[in-house]
C-alpha cells in the first residue's frame, strides 16, 4: 500500500488526483456553507410562547418543539386553525446573520511569481482569510391553513441573494383522526431527529453535520446526504405525547432539484422510528434508528453528444443507515449522537451518477463520467464503504446561554479502488490506483456558545461565537491529510 | 391636656399599623419565594421538589406565568383569556370542593391536558418527575399551602346507563339551576346573563359555549364535566352546584349536556330520537 502511494505521489496524474479531491472537499465545504435553520418567531407570535419553549436554542427543537412540529405546527388546542387569529396576521419570519470570520487552510497550492513573473511552480502553503461578512437570508413561512392542514415555504438565498426554495411542503394531519397518520408532500427536509436545518453552529464546516453528506472522495453519488433537503411525500405518525414515532419518506433521487433534470424515474426511500423513555429527572430520552436505501442515475443519454436532462437510466443503488440517541442528563446537560454506517454501488464510487451536473467536474478537469451501454467496470472496483458517528453535547446554562460541543469521525472502511486496482490505472473519478485506506477519512470539532440577550415570544437574537476544526486526510494537494480551521462571531437575529 | 395625648396617641397608633407591612400577595417578593423553596408536591410515589423545576419554569411558563408567578409575564396584554396568579392559589381545576386549594393531582393532571380555549397547551412532553417538580413549583407562589390544606376529593359515584328519562331529567336540571342564564337554552353561550359575566379580578369571561366543538377547560370525559359542575371553577361565575344538585341529578345533567354538544354521542342520538327540545325558561318549574 505505501508502494502504492509513492508510485501516485510522483506520477502525473497525482496533481489533478489531488486537486480534484481538493476540489471536491472545497466545493463540498462552499455548497454546505448554506444555513437553513427553522426558527420561528412566527409560531411564537401566534402561540404567546418564548422561543425556549418550543427550542433548546433556537434553532435547535427541544422535545415540546418537536412534538409541534410532529403534530403539524399545532399545538393540538382550539388556537391552532388560523380563525383563531388576527385577520392582519402573516406568519413570515426572517433570519440572517452578520458575522466576522476567519478561515485557515493548511495547504493550498500556491503560484510562484519571480520578477513578476509565474515560475511555473506552485508551492503549498497555508491560505488565511478574515472578514465582515454574511450569511444568506431565510424567509420563513409557516402554519396552519387550516385545522390539521398546515404548510411550510422557505425561500432562502445565498449572501448574495441568489435564492431558490428550500422547503415548500403542505402537510395534511391527524388523517381518520389518529396521530399516526400525517402526511407531507413537496421538498422538506428527512426526518432526522437531530435537525441539520436547525444546527447550533455556523461555520461553513461546523454549520453541517460532516456525517450527513459525507461521500467518499471521487464518489459521485450526491443523493446520499441525509441532510439534504428532498423532493417527495412522507408518511410520518407519532403517539400522542411523541413518545413513539416513525416516518417513511419516499422522494425522488434528484438531490431536491427542481424539474427533474438530475435523474428519471429513480427513488429513494428514508424511514425512521424512535422511541423515548421518560428517565425522572433526567429528562426524557430517546433512542432511534434511520435507514436510507434507494438508487440514483448513473447513465444520462446524449443528443447530439450532450447529455439530455432527466434522462438518466442505468440506476445503481446506495444505503445508509444509523442509530440516534438524544440523552438528557437533567436540565442543564444533553448529547446527541448519530451513527452511520454507508454503503455505494461501486458504480457511484467509481464517479458515475452525477454526469448532468451543470459544472459537470472540477473547473478545466475531466468532465464528470457517464456510463453509457457497455462500459465496464474495472475489475478492482469495490462498493465503497463507511462508518461514522457524531457526538454534540451541550451545556444550557439557562434559556439564554448555551455552551456547544460536537466531534465527528468518518472512517472508510472499504474505498472505491481496492487493492487489486492496477497501479497506474487512473479511474473514471480521477484517482489513480488503489486508494490508501484513510483517504477521505475526515474528523472535525466544533465549539462555541449562543448567548440570548433576552427571550421572549417576538424575537430571536443571540450572540454567536464559533470555532471549527476540520481534518480530512489525503485530502491536501501533496496526498497528505488537509487541515481546515475556522473562527466565527455574529449576530445571529430572526424576527 | 388629655385630649392633645389622645389625639398624639392615635396619630403614632395609626403610623405605626400603616408602617407595618401589609399581607398583600402582590407584594411578594424573590426573598419571599425562596423562603418557600422547600415546598414538595405527592403525587402517588413520585416527591416533587420546588427547587428543582426553577429551569423547566422559567424555559417553559415564566413568558405567561411571570417569574413571581403573578401572571404578569410579558405575554399577558397579549392572552385572554389572562394567565393565571398563582400567588392567589385559586385554581379552576380542581377535584376538591370550591373555595378549597386543589390536590397535587390535579395540578399534576392540568399541566399534562393543557387547558383548551387559552393559550395553556398540553405539556405532556415532560417527565412525571418535572410535572411533579413544576407543581410543587407552582404552589410556593402562594401562601395558602403554607397555611391550608387541599380540600378533600369529591366522591363521584359510579356512572349509571344512559336513558332517555335521564337525558330528560338533565333537561329539567338544566332549567332549574338555571344554567341556561349563561350558557343558553341551546347551549350556545348566549344566555342573558352572558355578556355581564366577569372573573373574580373583574376581567370580562365567556359561558363555556357546548355546540362549537371546543373540549371543557378541566377534562372532557363525562367524569370530568360531572366534576365540574359540582366543584365550581372557582375565580369565575361558575359557580359549584353541590349544594343544588343531587349525585343521581348530576349524571343526568350530565347526559343532558352531551346532547348540547356538537360531537356525535349515544345521547345526542337518543335525544333526536325523543324529539327533545331546548329549555323553555319561561315554563313554570317542573313542566319543561
Amino acid at each position: 500500500m505505501r508502494m502504492g502511494m509513492q508510485s501516485r505521489i510522483g506520477g502525473k496524474s497525482t496533481r489533478f488526483q489531488h486537486f480534484l479531491a481538493f476540489a471536491l472537499v472545497l466545493v463540498f465545504l462552499i455548497l454546505s456553507g448554506n444555513q437553513n435553520a427553522n426558527a420561528l418567531p412566527a409560531f411564537a407570535r401566534k402561540y404567546g410562547l418564548r422561543c425556549s419553549a418550543c427550542h433548546e436554542s433556537w434553532p435547535m427543537l427541544n422535545y415540546f418543539g418537536q412534538k409541534f412540529k410532529d403534530n403539524g405546527y399545532q399545538l393540538m388546542n382550539d388556537r391552532d386553525a388560523p380563525i383563531w387569529q388576527n385577520p392582519g396576521y402573516w406568519p413570515v419570519t426572517f433570519r440572517i446573520t452578520p458575522i466576522w470570520h476567519r478561515v485557515s487552510t493548511g495547504k493550498v497550492l500556491i503560484d510562484q511569481y519571480a520578477g513578476g513573473v509565474a515560475t511555473g511552480t506552485a508551492v503549498q502553503q497555508r491560505l488565511e482569510t478574515s472578514g465582515f461578512d454574511l450569511s444568506g437570508l431565510d424567509f420563513h413561512t409557516g402554519g396552519t391553513l387550516e385545522k390539521n392542514i398546515s404548510f411550510y415555504v422557505l425561500p432562502s438565498s445565498d449572501p448574495t441573494a441568489t435564492f431558490h426554495f428550500e422547503t415548500v411542503m403542505g402537510r395534511l394531519d391527524n388523517l381518520f383522526g389518529t396521530p399516526w397518520i400525517n402526511i407531507k408532500f413537496g421538498r422538506f427536509e428527512l426526518d432526522n431527529l437531530l435537525s441539520e436545518k436547525r444546527i447550533l453552529t455556523l461555520t461553513a464546516s461546523g454549520g453541517i453535520y460532516q456525517l450527513y453528506h459525507f461521500a467518499p472522495a471521487g464518489d459521485n453519488n450526491l443523493m446520499g446526504a441525509i441532510g439534504q433537503n428532498q423532493l417527495g411525500a412522507e408518511l410520518m405518525g407519532h403517539s400522542n405525547d411523541d413518545r413513539t414515532r416513525y416516518s417513511a419518506a419516499l422522494v425522488s433521487s434528484s438531490v431536491g432539484n427542481v424539474n427533474l433534470v438530475t435523474t428519471s424515474n429513480a427513488y429513494t426511500g428514508y424511514f425512521t422510528a424512535s422511541q423515548a423513555f421518560d428517565t425522572g429527572r433526567l429528562g426524557v430520552d430517546r433512542i432511534g434508528g434511520y435507514a436510507m436505501v434507494g438508487q440514483t442515475s448513473t447513465y444520462y443519454r446524449t443528443s447530439g453528444g450532450t447529455l439530455v436532462p432527466g434522462s438518466g437510466i442505468g440506476n445503481k443503488g446506495f444505503h445508509r443507515e444509523g442509530l440516534v440517541g438524544q440523552f438528557y442528563f437533567g436540565q442543564h446537560v444533553d448529547m446527541q449522537v448519530v451513527t452511520q454506517h454507508g454503503w455505494d454501488s461501486a458504480w457511484l464510487g467509481q464517479g458515475y451518477g452525477n454526469a448532468i451536473n451543470p459544472s459537470n467536474g472540477a473547473p478545466g478537469g475531466t468532465p464528470l463520467p457517464n456510463n453509457p451501454p457497455g462500459t465496464t467496470l474495472n475489475p478492482g472496483s469495490l462498493a465503497p464503504t463507511w462508518n461514522g458517528v457524531l457526538v454534540e453535547p451541550h451545556y444550557v446554562y439557562s434559556p439564554q446561554l448555551i455552551f456547544i460541543g460536537r466531534y465527528e469521525t468518518i472512517r472508510m472502511s472499504r474505498q472505491s479502488n481496492g487493492p487489486s486496482y492496477g497501479p497506474t490505472t487512473i479511474a473514471p473519478n480521477g484517482l489513480e490506483g488503489p486508494t490508501p485506506s484513510n483517504f477521505g477519512d475526515t474528523s472535525t470539532f466544533t465549539i462555541g456558545y449562543r448567548y440570548n440577550p433576552f427571550m421572549t415570544s417576538r424575537a430571536g437574537f443571540a450572540w454567536h461565537n464559533e470555532y471549527n476544526w476540520l481534518h480530512v486526510d489525503g485530502a491536501a494537494p501533496d496526498g497528505t491529510a488537509l487541515n481546515k480551521s475556522e473562527l466565527l462571531v455574529g449576530f445571529d437575529f430572526d424576527f | 391636656m388629655r385630649t392633645r395625648l389622645q389625639t398624639w396617641s392615635l396619630l403614632v397608633g395609626a403610623t405605626a399599623v400603616l408602617a407595618l407591612p401589609m399581607p398583600s400577595w402582590a407584594q411578594l417578593t424573590q426573598s419571599d419565594l425562596a423562603s418557600r423553596m422547600g415546598m414538595e408536591s405527592h403525587i402517588g410515589k413520585i416527591t416533587g421538589h420546588a427547587k428543582d423545576a426553577k429551569a423547566d419554569y422559567r424555559r417553559y411558563c415564566v413568558g405567561c406565568h411571570g417569574e413571581l408567578g403573578d401572571g404578569n409575564g410579558e405575554n399577558f396584554p397579549w392572552v385572554d383569556p389572562k394567565p393565571r396568579d398563582f400567588q392567589l392559589g385559586i385554581f379552576k381545576c380542581r377535584s376538591t370542593p370550591t373555595g378549597t386549594l386543589p390536590t397535587d393531582k390535579d395540578l399534576f393532571d392540568t399541566i399534562a391536558r393543557g387547558l383548551d380555549r387559552s393559550n395553556m397547551p398540553q405539556w405532556s412532553t415532560f417527565t412525571k418527575q418535572e410535572r411533579a417538580d413544576l407543581v410543587a413549583w407552582i404552589k410556593h407562589f402562594s401562601p395558602r399551602w403554607a397555611n391550608e390544606k387541599p380540600g378533600t376529593p369529591i366522591q363521584i359515584p359510579p356512572e349509571p346507563d344512559v336513558t332517555a328519562e335521564r337525558i330528560k331529567a338533565g333537561r329539567d336540571v338544566y332549567a332549574r339551576v338555571q344554567c341556561w342564564k349563561c350558557h343558553g337554552v341551546l347551549g350556545q353561550a348566549n344566555g342573558p346573563s352572558a355578556a355581564t359575566l366577569t372573573d373574580d379580578l373583574g376581567r370580562p369571561i365567556a359561558a363555556f359555549n357546548f355546540t362549537e366543538g371546543a373540549k371543557p377547560k378541566c377534562g372532557d370525559t363525562d367524569r370530568d364535566i360531572y366534576r365540574i359542575f359540582m366543584t365550581g371553577l372557582d375565580g369565575t361565575p361558575m359557580p359549584s352546584f353541590a349544594d343544588n344538585i343531587k349525585p343521581d341529578e348530576a349524571w343526568d345533567l350530565v347526559f343532558y349536556l352531551r346532547t348540547l354538544m356538537s360531537q356525535n354521542s349515544k345521547e345526542k342520538t337518543m335525544a333526536k330520537q325523543l324529539g327533545l327540545k331546548p329549555v323553555d325558561p319561561n315554563a313554570p318549574a317542573g313542566q319543561q
